[in-house]
C-alpha cells in the first residue's frame, strides 16, 4: 500500500558543491569522540574509565535518569581521554581505535520469532537504543512507553544532503530486519516516507507503510511526515528513526555486531571535490575535508549536519552520532557596503524585496554564514507560513515558547514538533530570531515541567 | 578599506558602552553587519528589516514627490480660482513645473526633516537608555507622518505629536514588533485632537489658505482663498466637485486638495502593486479592505436611493457618492495600502488579515459619512482595528487549537 504526501508550503535551498555520486574510503581514523551531548536531556553516567580498553558496541555511558538506555563506542580500542567541562560535565569520551576491530558479539537474533521484548532489550544493550527518538520532546524514546506508530523519512530534501536513494542502495536486508523488528515495538504501523520520483530501496520493504513524498523542504523532514499522517496529540508519542540509523539496528540483529560504519556525504561551496565517503561515527572530521578539498588555511564553518540544523565543529572535531553529511561552507564575517538596499543576486530569499532569487529558481547558490541583518523583534507576518507546511501557527507558537506559557504551548502543537521543522522558518526570519533554539528550549521547559 | 577597517575599529571601541547602540545604528546603515550565524540555521535567507523597510519607503516616494508638485499646483490653482479662473490641469502644462515643485519642496521637505529628526532623535535616546539597537521601525514611520497631515501644519505641533506618537505609541511597549497601535497614525490622532482646527475645515488642505500662516504667497488674501477637498464638500451635500468625468479622472489621479501625500490614488495602487509584488505589503489586508469599502458603500447607496433619508439629511451627499468613488477620494487608499498594511499592528494569521481588512473597510466608510465634524474615516477605522487585532488572531488559532483538541477526543472517545 501506499500513499502520495504532496508538500506545497517549503523551500528548496539550492546550494552549490552536493555531492558527487562517488563513494571513497575515508581514512581511518585513529580516535573515535563520543559526545554526550548529541543526546539531548541525556544525563551521562560513565560505565569506562581512562585506559580501559572497549570493544565495538560495549557501552561507554549510560543514561542516568535510565539506566537501560546504553551508548556504545563506536569503535573497539583503549578509552584515551574524558573531557569534562564545567561543573565536570562530561564533554567528549575518545576511543583510540585498534588497527584491528573487535566487535563486541550480541549474538544473532531471529526477527520473526523473536518477542518484542527481546528485541527492545537488544536494541538497549547494543546502544542501537540511541537512534531511536521520541516525539513529544525530540529526545531519546522512553523504552517504557509504547509508542503509536513509528516514522521514518527515507527522503532527504534538505540543503546538501545525502542523497539517501544512494546511501542505502544494497541495505535491503539490513534495512527489512530493523523495520520488522521496530514493527514489533508499536501497536501502530511503520510508516515511511520514500522520494516519489526516486528509486529508494526502502520502497519494497514489508511491515511498513510507504507513502511517497513530494514537494519542497521540508517535505523529507520526518516531523512533516507525521504531522500529515498522524499527529502526535497529548498523552501519546511516537518514534522516529533515522533511514541511514536502521541500516545499523538491521545489521546488529542480522549478526549481532555493532557496525557503526555509515556514508557520510561531504558537501558545500568550500569543497571543491564533494562526494561520499565510508567512515564511523565519531571519526575526525579531518580524515575527510582536507583529503579532499577543503583549503586548509580557508575561513571556512565545517558542519556535522546539514546547514539548516547540524552543530558547527572545529576540524579536529568529530562526526556526531546522527550525522550522515558533513556540510562546508564559507563564513561571512564581513561587511558588506550597503549591503541592506542594494539588489541582491546571490542570496536566497522568498521575497521579491530587491531580492532576485525569485528569477533564477534553478540556480544554485554559495551562501556563507553571514545572518544578513540583526536581530530584531518579531516584525513580519505571513512569511514564516509560506515555508512551513505543517498545521501549526509558527509564529505563535514560537511567542508561546518566549512567554512560557505551557498550556498555550501545549494548545498549539508544542507536542509535534521537533527543532528542525522550525529550519526554514528561522533561514527566511526577517527579524533573524533563533527559531530552533526557541522550540528546543520549549521543548526542553516542557519535559521539565509536564514530562 | 579603510572606511570599513576604521569603522570596524570604533565599533570594537563602542562595544558595551552606552553608546553602542546609536553607533552601530550609523555603522549598520553604511554596512551590513560582520555578524554570523551562531546556532540554528548556518544559513540565512538575504532579507532583513532594514531591506523591508526600505521597500516601503521605495513605495511611498513617488507619492511624496507627487505630494510636492500638488502642494504647488493646488496653491496657485486656488489663487487663480480667487481670480475667477477656472484652471485645467494639464500634466506637462501646469502641474509639472519649476513653481510648483518649488513651492512643494519649500513645504514638504521641512516637514520630512522634522518628522525623521525628531523620531529618529527619540529612537536613539531610547535606544541608548534601554540598551537596545535603534530599530527600523521608524524609518517607515517618519515618510508616513509628512504624507499624512495637511501641508500648513506648524512644525512645532509636529514635533509635538511624532515625540507622543513614537513615545507613547510605540517605545513604552517596548519598541517595534511590540506596539498596539501604528505610530504614524498615532501621531496623526494626536495632532486631530489636540489641535483640530488645523486638521479639519476648508482651510487647511492647501498652502497658504490658512489665514494663521504667515508665509502667504503675495497677492492673495488669506480669507478669500478656499482649499476644500472633495470630502468635506460632500459632506455639506454639495456634490459639485464631481460633476464631470474629468473631476473624477483628477481625484484619481490626484490633481486634488488633501493631506501631501494622500492625493492620488494611482500612484498609491503603483506603490501597493509594488508592495504586494516584492511580498512585504500583504494582499490580503489591501484587497479585503477594498471590498469592506466597496460594501459599506454600495449599503450606504442603496439606503438612499431607497428614500429612507431625505435630501436635505446631513448624511444624504455622502452616502449617496457612488461606492466606488468613496475609494478614490480622501485618505482611504493611501490608509489602506501604507498603513492598514502594518505588519506589527494588523492581524498576524492569514485568515485574520481578510477580517481584519475588510472591518477597516467598512469601518473607514461608515465613520466618514456619519462623522459630522470631520468627514474621513479611515485614520479612526485603523487605529480601532488596531485595537482588535489581536482579537481575531485570538479565534483565528483558536480555530488550530480547537482541532487538535477534537483530534485527541476522537482519539480517546
Amino acid at each position: 500500500m501506499s500513499n502520495d504526501i504532496k508538500i506545497k508550503k517549503g523551500l528548496d535551498i539550492k546550494l552549490e558543491g552536493a555531492a558527487e555520486k562517488v563513494t571513497e574510503n575515508a581514512i581511518k581514523s585513529n580516535t573515535c569522540t563520543v559526545r554526550p551531548e548529541d543526546f539531548h536531556s541525556v544525563i551521562p553516567k560513565l560505565s569506562v574509565k581512562v585506559g580501559e580498553k572497549v570493544k565495538a558496541g560495549q557501552a561507554l555511558f549510560f543514561d542516568k535518569t535510565n539506566i537501560n538506555v546504553k551508548f556504545a563506542s563506536p569503535v573497539s580500542g583503549e578509552v584515551t581521554e574524558i573531557a569534562r567541562g564545567e561543573k565536570r560535565k562530561i564533554l567528549s569520551i575518545t576511543v583510540q581505535a585498534d588497527k584491528e576491530q573487535s566487535f563486541e558479539d550480541f549474538g544473532a537474533l531471529n526477527i520473526d520469532s523473536a518477542k518484542a521484548e527481546d528485541i527492545k532489550a537488544r536494541l538497549l544493550a547494543s546502544g542501537c537504543w540511541a537512534f531511536v527518538k521520541q516525539r513529544p520532546y525530540d529526545v531519546i524514546a522512553n523504552p517504557e512507553v509504547a509508542p503509536k506508530a513509528i516514522f521514518v523519512s527515507a527522503y532527504a530534501s534538505a540543503p546538501l544532503a545525502a542523497d539517501l536513494d544512494y546511501t542505502l542502495a544494497g541495505k535491503e536486508a539490513e534495512l527489512q530486519a530493523a523495520v520488522s523488528a521496530l514493527a514489533k515495538l508499536t501497536a501502530g504501523k511503520v510508516h515511511v516516507g520514500v522520494g516519489k520520483n526516486g528509486n529508494s530501496p526502502l520502497a519494497g520493504l514489508s511491515n511498513v507503510t510507504v507513502h511517497n513524498v513530494s514537494g519542497p523542504h521540508p517535505s523529507g523532514n520526518v516531523g512533516t511526515l507525521i504531522n500529515k499522517i498522524d499527529p502526535v496529540n497529548k498523552g501519546e508519542s511516537v518514534w522516529t528513526v533515522a533511514a541511514q540509523d536502521l541500516v545499523i539496528i538491521g545489521e546488529l540483529l542480522l549478526t549481532g555486531k555493532f557496525n557503526a560504519e555509515r556514508t557520510v556525504a561531504l558537501a558545500g561551496s568550500s569543497v571543491k571535490k564533494p562526494r561520499y565517503f565510508k567512515t564511523k561515527i565519531g571519526s575526525e572530521i579531518a580524515t575527510m575535508v582536507y583529503d579532499n578539498g577543503v583549503d586548509k588555511d580557508g575561513n571556512d564553518r565545517i558542519i556535522s549536519g546539514n546547514v539548516l540544523s547540524g552543530k558547527q565543529v572545529k576540524p579536529d572535531g568529530a562526526l556526531d552520532y546522527y550525522s550522515n553529511v558533513v556540510s562546508v561552507i564559507p563564513e561571512g564575517d564581513d561587511y558588506e557596503f550597503f549591503g541592506w538596499n542594494k539588489p541582491v543576486f546571490n542570496k536566497v530569499s522568498t521575497s521579491r524585496a530587491l531580492t532576485f532569487s525569485w528569477l533564477t529558481p534553478k540556480k544554485k547558490f554559495a551562501l556563507n554564514t553571514n545572518t544578513n541583518g540583526e536581530h530584531r523583534n518579531f516584525v513580519t507576518t505571513g512569511t514564516y507560513e509560506e515555508v512551513f507546511p505543517l498545521d501549526i501557527f509558527p509564529m505563535q507558537i514560537l511567542k508561546s515558547c518566549m512567554y512560557q506559557d505551557l498550556d498555550e504551548m501545549e494548545a498549539l502543537g508544542m507536542y509535534e514538533v521537533a527543532p528542525e521543522d522550525f529550519a526554514l522558518t528561522e533561514f527566511v526570519c526577517v527579524s533573524k530570531q533563533p527559531h530552533q533554539d526557541i522550540i528546543r528550549k520549549g521543548l526542553d521547559l516542557m519535559l521539565k515541567e509536564i514530562g | 578599506m579603510g572606511l570599513k577597517s576604521n569603522l570596524h575599529n570604533l565599533k570594537e571601541k563602542y562595544k558595551g558602552t552606552k553608546m553602542a547602540p546609536a553607533f552601530n545604528a550609523i555603522h549598520t546603515f553604511l554596512y551590513l553587519p560582520n555578524e554570523t550565524t551562531h546556532n540554528g540555521t548556518h544559513i540565512k535567507a538575504a532579507d532583513d528589516l532594514k531591506r523591508t523597510m526600505n521597500i516601503v519607503i521605495m513605495a511611498m516616494i513617488p507619492c511624496l514627490i507627487f505630494g510636492m508638485f500638488n502642494a504647488g499646483y493646488q496653491h496657485y490653482s486656488a489663487i487663480d480660482a480667487l481670480a475667477g479662473v477656472a484652471r485645467e490641469v494639464s500634466l506637462f502644462g501646469n502641474f509639472l513645473t519649476w513653481d510648483n515643485f518649488v513651492i512643494g519642496a519649500w513645504k514638504v521637505l521641512p516637514l520630512v526633516i522634522v518628522s525623521y529628526g525628531v523620531g529618529l532623535l527619540v529612537e536613539f535616546i531610547f535606544a541608548v537608555i534601554k540598551g537596545h539597537e535603534v530599530e527600523e521601525g521608524y524609518l517607515v514611520t517618519g515618510m508616513l507622518v509628512p504624507l499624512i497631515v495637511p501641508i500648513d501644519i506648524p512644525l512645532w505641533m509636529l514635533s509635538v505629536a511624532v515625540i507622543f506618537g513614537v513615545v507613547i505609541g510605540k517605545e513604552v511597549f517596548g519598541g517595534t514588533g511590540m506596539n498596539i497601535l501604528n505610530p504614524a497614525l498615532t501621531i496623526r490622532a494626536f495632532l486631530f485632537f489636540a489641535y483640530p482646527t488645523w486638521m479639519s475645515g476648508d482651510k487647511v488642505w492647501v498652502h497658504g489658505a490658512d489665514p494663521r500662516v504667515q508665509d502667504l504667497a503675495a497677492g492673495a488674501t488669506p480669507d478669500a482663498l478656499s482649499g476644500e477637498t472633495i470630502l468635506g464638500s460632500l459632506a455639506q451635500n454639495n456634490t459639485g466637485m464631481l460633476d464631470s468625468a474629468g473631476d473624477v479622472w483628477n481625484a484619481f489621479f490626484g490633481f486634488i486638495p488633501g493631506s501631501v501625500g494622500e492625493t492620488s490614488t494611482l500612484l498609491i495602487i503603483l506603490g501597493g502593486l509594488f508592495l504586494v509584488f516584492s511580498k512585504v505589503g500583504s494582499w490580503r489586508i489591501m484587497l479585503s479592505s477594498v471590498l469592506g469599502a466597496i460594501v459599506m458603500g454600495l449599503i450606504f447607496n442603496g439606503i438612499a436611493d431607497s428614500g429612507f433619508i431625505s435630501e436635505t439629511s446631513k448624511f444624504y451627499g455622502l452616502m449617496s457618492t457612488d461606492f466606488w468613488m468613496h475609494l478614490l477620494i480622501g485618505g482611504f487608499a493611501f490608509g489602506t495600502v501604507y498603513m492598514a498594511t502594518d505588519p506589527v499592528t494588523a492581524s498576524q494569521t492569514n485568515k485574520g488579515k481578510i477580517v481584519y481588512g475588510f472591518l477597516i473597510g467598512i469601518l473607514s466608510i461608515m465613520i466618514r459619512v456619519f462623522n459630522p465634524a470631520y468627514p474621513e474615516g479611515v485614520m479612526l477605522a485603523i487605529l480601532l482595528m488596531n485595537v482588535f487585532a489581536p482579537t481575531i488572531d485570538h479565534y483565528v488559532v483558536q480555530g488550530n487549537v480547537k482541532r487538535r483538541m477534537k483530534r485527541l477526543k476522537v482519539k480517546t472517545a
